[in-house]
Parts: C-alpha cells; structure tokens; sequence
C-alpha cells in the first residue's frame, strides 16, 4: 500500500510538465484569433455592403459570425486559459454548467418571438 | 479462520476521486478562479442573451454600421469597425502578453515575468483610454443612461426598408434600449477591465518584490491571467453582438 502511495504522488508531480503552452504555441494561437477577427472585419465591411440587395444579409452573415465568435471563445479558453492541458474532470466541471447558457437563449428566442407579435 | 486474509473490498483505492488529494490536480485558488468566472460568465450571457431578445423582439434597431462610424478625436464618419478593431485589437494582444508572463514565470524568469506584466497593464490602460473617447463620443451625440440624440441626429442611425425609415416613435423607443443595453454592457465589460489592471498592478508589485520567487512558484501570475483572459473573452462576444451583428 505505501509504494501504491507513493506511486500516486509522484505521478501527480509529473503530471502538468509536459504539455503547456510554449512561446510559439502562444503566438501561433495569437494569430489564429487575428486571422479570425479579420475575416469578421472582411465579411462587415466588404461582403455584407456589397451583397446586401434584398437588405437581409444579416440572416447569412449573423451566423457566421457567431461560429467564428465560438471559434475565438474555444482558442481562448483552450490554449490561453489553459483548459485544454488540464484534466477532463476538471474541464467538464467548467464547460457543462456553460451548456446551461443554451436555455436561457433557447428560452428568450422564443419569448421575443412573442413580443414582437405584441408589438406589430 | 484467519482474520488476517485481505478481501478485494479492503483495499485501498486510488483513483483520482478516492480522496486525499486534488482530483482535479489543480491548485484550490486556481480552481476556485475558474468557479468565479464561471458565476462571473453567468452574468455576462444573462446581459447579453436580455440584449438578444430585446433585439430580436424590436421592429427596428440602430445600425451598428451608422452609429460606431467615427474614430473619436480623428475622423468624424465613414469609418465603421476601425475604433473598435483597435480596440478588439489591444485586448487580444494583452491577452498574448499576459500569456507569456505566465510562461515566464513557469521557468521564474522574474524580470521577464515583470517585463510582460507591465505591457498588460498598458494595454488594458489603453483599451479603458479607448472605451473612454467612444463612450464620450456617443455621449457628445446625445446617447446616455435614459438619453438618446434629437430626432434630427437619430435618423442618422437607422437604415431604410424600401427606401421608407422607421416611424419616430419605433426609433425613439429602441434607441432607448440601444442606449440602456450599451452602456449597461460595455461599462460592466470596462468594470472588469478596471479592476483587471489593478489586480495586474498588485501583482506585478507582488512581483517585484520578491514574493513569488521566495514561494517558489509564479502561480498567482497565472491566476490573475484566467481573469484577465476571461475579460478578453467577454469582449469577444460584445464586439460580435454589438458591433457585428
């Protein structure tokens, strides 16, 4: 039982040191989330004027960018706030409370639906 | 009968959730962090989700477009996203160099962990510089807490539908919550901002001074950086449902 102990402890001390962020790892995310806020800035300023006829181009570009909003949320979290190097139990005690954000959205998209035909 | 004999259920178990020691592996100030900012991530959507559906239920909005044009201090129209791309801009790269403060301090670089600590500081000084000439620039319009500009300055920001805008009332009445929802949202964002940059400031104190490097690791720098990076995180979203969309 005491070398099962010790085993545990030493495996606890190595655990961490491998992988982490490094300076180019660091820099590599920093230019992924730049690149991702240029194509939001290229889709705004170029593509929605220039392709907005009908006036609705909000139903195409609104999307878009919220995938990409997600895209940023994930490099953040994951590589700046380190999430992803720990460990599963610990990222999920994070990221499953979050899902219950999806209610509330789910909730007040509906509810708006509602007001606006109040409000019409 | 021996007393002695071991049965499977005596044994003792080690899997992380057995106790006696972290079964996250994580340090208890920077788990409790990571809960802070998931109370503190709860608030924010609640804001911007109450944002959304006020937006979605409004026959008509001002258009981000028309009302962030300028470039406070330097150009008056025509430039939608510039400002706020600077900003967006700042905080990313503050993020990166709250980053690299962390890096260093995991190999107790101590002057480059004060060095990167500083550039933080700047930057999220300079986004507050930044939020602060937009929000004087929206008040000088006539947009604040209950306020919105004359009839004559808000049709400036609304876009015709078949070449017909939106009755003043209808105008009058989202501007109000434009307005509200604005300052509500970016100065709890900028809040946070504030009080980043005094926690940085404490830090970097701390820093210099030797503390960490006598407790032999830089583990606060790396807690204050999941606050900071949270803050750049919440601004992600507001650029995007606010500037964006």
């Amino acid at each position: 039982m005491s070398t099962e102990t010790t085993n545990v402890h030493a495996e606890e001390a190595g655990h961490g040191e491998h992988d982490t962020m490094t300076k180019k790892r660091i820099w590599r995310v920093f230019y992924i989330l730049l690149g991702i806020t240029c194509i939001e800035f290229f889709i705004a300023l170029y593509l929605v004027p220039h392709y907005n006829s009908g006036g609705n181009a909000s139903h195409w570009a609104n999307p878009i960018y919220i995938v990409l909003t997600l895209f940023k949320a994930f490099y953040i979290v994951g590589y700046f706030m380190h999430l992803k190097f720990e460990k599963l139990d610990m990222a999920l005690a994070i990221i499953v409370p979050v899902l219950f954000i999806i209610g509330l959205i789910l909730v007040l998209t509906n509810e708006s639906h509602y007001w606006i035909d109040l409000r019409l | 009968m021996s007393t002695a004999v071991t049965q499977p259920m005596d044994e003792v178990k080690s899997t992380p959730w057995s106790g006696g020691r972290s079964p996250f592996n994580v340090e208890y100030g920077k788990l409790m962090m990571w809960f802070f900012l998931l109370s503190d991530a709860f608030t924010f959507s609640s804001l911007l989700i109450s944002y959304g559906a006020l937006r979605f239920s409004a026959p008509t909005w001002p258009a981000p477009s028309l009302v962030f044009q300028s470039f406070p201090g330097l150009i008056e129209h025509g430039a939608p996203l510039v400002f706020v791309g600077m900003m967006t801009f700042i905080l990313i790269m503050s993020s990166v160099t709250m980053v690299l403060a962390v890096e260093a301090g995991h190999r107790n670089a101590k002057k480059e962990v004060v060095m990167w600590m500083l550039f933080t500081i700047l930057g999220g000084l300079m986004f507050l510089g930044c939020q602060a000439a937009e929000w004087t620039h929206l008040h000088g319009e006539g947009f604040w807490w209950g306020h919105i500009p004359t009839a004559e300055v808000l049709k400036e920001f609304f876009q015709a539908h078949n070449n017909v805008l939106p009755s003043y009332a209808q105008q009058a009445m989202t501007s109000h919550q434009f307005a509200n929802l604005f300052f509500t949202i970016t100065g709890f964002h900028g809040f946070h901002v504030f009080s980043g940059v005094i926690i940085n400031i404490i830090i970097t104190v701390n820093v210099l001074a030797g503390t960490y490097q006598k407790r032999g690791s830089y583990l606060m720098v790396e807690k204050v950086g999941l606050y900071w990076h949270f803050v750049d995180l919440v601004w992600v979203f507001v650029f995007t449902f606010f500037y964006l969309v």
